[in-house]
């Protein structure tokens, strides 16, 4: 069907977002590889200067990578397990019939849509807060000493936050799997007289284990770059106490100007992030029918 | 006997699903109560539910103090545009690889996928050195820009799962019938790929509306949109509890209902087709 003047047609359609993805991709990574490489700081212009492996070892031997890498270890695995076991319960729930589903569904849903830097502060503030916030009334009435939560367990606090906006994604995701399950199979088991629990562990679980999967992998990408939460919560600290990798090269490059040490976890992240994203797209590829 | 329990079950799920949703979408709603308070009444202890004296104070004084129309229309400008940027050129793109695919198009659309997973911080510096070289910094053409490279992806994956549904067959009827390739695709194609350009287009106002990454990094007081200028409302001075609520309230509402409709969407454009 395709001859030879569609496919040159087709082409020169698909030049433009590929000439600018290409661009995209390929620009400014070489410059960030390139100022890995030097001792550039901006703060003194005009004295960069070849620096070789400089940076690299700097960062990755600095005490400040190894607490932003654990924290983001945290924050990701952290978040993940909130928010699959929680997805799993919530879409097993809503998948049940009841009044009202439609109007829940939407209660459920809402926290994704709200953006990060708002669901932060008003965590941060009207929740957290350890004197005006509801948590802290909350505490007061039950006779209890209202927990400062940002500045005891600053990146507990923030996994909670986080866990709070991406659990709507993820039950939406799950339960969009849960409703493709063939409901003949379910009551096929129900016949041979398994049980709820023996019906999910085999019969549920499997069904949703490609979902879950997604789920898991598409959030680790989107949860290495958690970045607007931290900014406005607590600034990465106290200390390093909740810097994650991303936040950590922000303060490097934009706080102490140094772009050569920046510029090297910069690479270091995009490493991390490559790393997952070798799975998801082995998964996406699999499922992609051209 | 059985349809007694199964009446009864509904009602228990219907409490218990009924419960969760409430307590998930709460902060949502107390943020929404409080920017009708007083700021007074916003930190009393013990707060109350509705017995307050209602205001809409909150709102005026927000506009008044920080220009906040100025920064909502930041984001408009900023959402809608790099939208809009984005469809033009994925729509032919995504319309190439659905209707003439070659061997090498599945490759394509997977290395389009993997630069969405290139970590924006990994290119911050460049952009941001780029950005202030050019002018750009602090700028809504800067952001469109950005974002428009960002959402590129996602845009031309989702456009190609909905065209992909297009049949083939009725291409090669209405070219039977003598159609030409205007015809063909301004009666044929169009009203078909409409839906699902709609649905890409809701997803990513959505999308960029909330981004905030680049909009907190390459944007100050000027181009600011609303993610960056509640930002500020991090360090704030005296009571600000009701007008931090007020400004977030108009800052989420759009988007929430255009989520509310964007569900189904919202699950083929982040999973890429992995889940259906």
């Amino acid at each position: 069907m395709s001859t030879r003047q569609t496919r040159t047609a087709a082409r020169l359609m698909m030049s433009p977002a590929v000439i600018l993805l290409l661009g995209w991709m390929i620009i400014p990574l070489s410059m960030t590889i390139y100022f890995s490489f030097l001792r550039y700081n901006l703060l003194m212009p005009g004295t960069e200067e070849w620096a070789g492996l400089m940076n690299y070892r700097f960062f990755l031997t600095d005490p400040a990578f190894f607490s932003a890498m654990g924290n983001t270890l945290l924050l990701v695995g952290g978040v993940l397990t909130i928010t699959v076991i929680g997805g799993i319960a919530l879409g097993l729930l809503l998948d049940q019939p009841f009044f009202g589903q439609g109007i829940v569904r939407i209660l459920v849903i809402a926290p994704f849509f709200v953006m990060p830097t708002v669901s932060a502060l008003v965590w941060k503030n009207m929740f957290m807060n350890p004197v005006n916030g509801l948590f802290a009334h909350a505490a007061k009435l039950l006779g209890m000493q209202p927990y400062d939560f940002l500045a005891v367990s600053p990146l507990f606090s923030i996994i909670l936050i986080v866990a709070w906006q991406w659990l709507p994604f993820s039950t939406l995701i799950l339960l969009t799997a849960l409703q493709s399950l063939d409901s003949e199979q379910k009551e096929a088991s129900e016949m041979d007289g398994a049980g709820p629990v023996s019906q999910f562990i085999h019969i549920v679980l499997p069904h949703l284990s490609r979902a879950i999967t997604v789920v898991i992998l598409i959030q680790t990408i989107f949860l290495l770059s958690i970045f607007a939460e931290i900014l406005v919560t607590t600034n990465g600290g106290p200390g390093y106490a909740s810097t994650n990798i991303t936040y950590l090269v922000y303060a490097q490059s934009l706080l102490q100007f140094d772009v050569g040490g920046g510029s090297a976890g910069g690479i270091v992240a995009v490493i991390l992030a490559n790393i997952v994203a070798i799975f998801l797209m082995r998964m996406i590829g699999k499922n992609l029918e051209v | 006997m059985a349809r007694a329990t199964s009446t009864q079950r509904r009602w228990v799920v219907t409490i218990v699903a009924w419960s969760v949703g409430l307590l998930i979408f709460f902060p949502i709603f107390w943020t929404i109560l409080t920017s009708f308070k007083t700021e007074a009444e916003a930190i009393a202890s013990p707060p109350s539910l509705f017995a307050f004296e209602w205001t809409l104070e909150n709102y005026g004084e927000v506009q008044e103090r920080s220009n906040y129309f100025r920064h909502f229309m930041n984001s408009v400008v900023i959402s809608l545009g790099s939208t809009l940027l984005g469809l033009i050129i994925a729509v032919p793109a995504a319309w190439a690889m659905a209707f003439s695919p070659t061997p090498r198009t599945k490759d394509v659309l997977m290395w389009m996928l993997s630069t969405k997973m290139l970590p924006p911080v990994g290119v911050l510096i460049p952009i941001y050195l780029m950005f202030r070289d050019t002018g750009l910094l602090d700028t809504r053409t800067g952001l469109v820009i950005v974002l428009t490279l960002i959402n590129l992806p996602i845009i031309v994956w989702m456009l190609y799962t909905y065209f992909k549904e297009i049949p083939g067959e009725i291409l090669e009827a209405s070219r039977m019938d003598g159609a030409s390739l205007r015809d063909e695709i301004i009666h044929v194609l169009t009203p078909m790929a409409v839906p699902g350009i709609a649905s890409t287009l809701l997803l990513n106002v959505i999308l960029s509306w909330n981004e905030a990454f680049w909009t907190l990094n390459l944007t100050a007081a000027k181009a600011a949109p609303l993610t960056a200028f509640i930002a500020s409302y991090s360090s704030p001075e005296g009571l600000f509890y009701a007008k931090l609520s007020a400004a977030s309230t108009m800052a989420i509402a759009p988007i929430l209902i255009m989520g509310w409709f964007s569900q189904k969407q919202l699950v083929r454009g982040l999973t890429f087709g992995a889940v259906k």
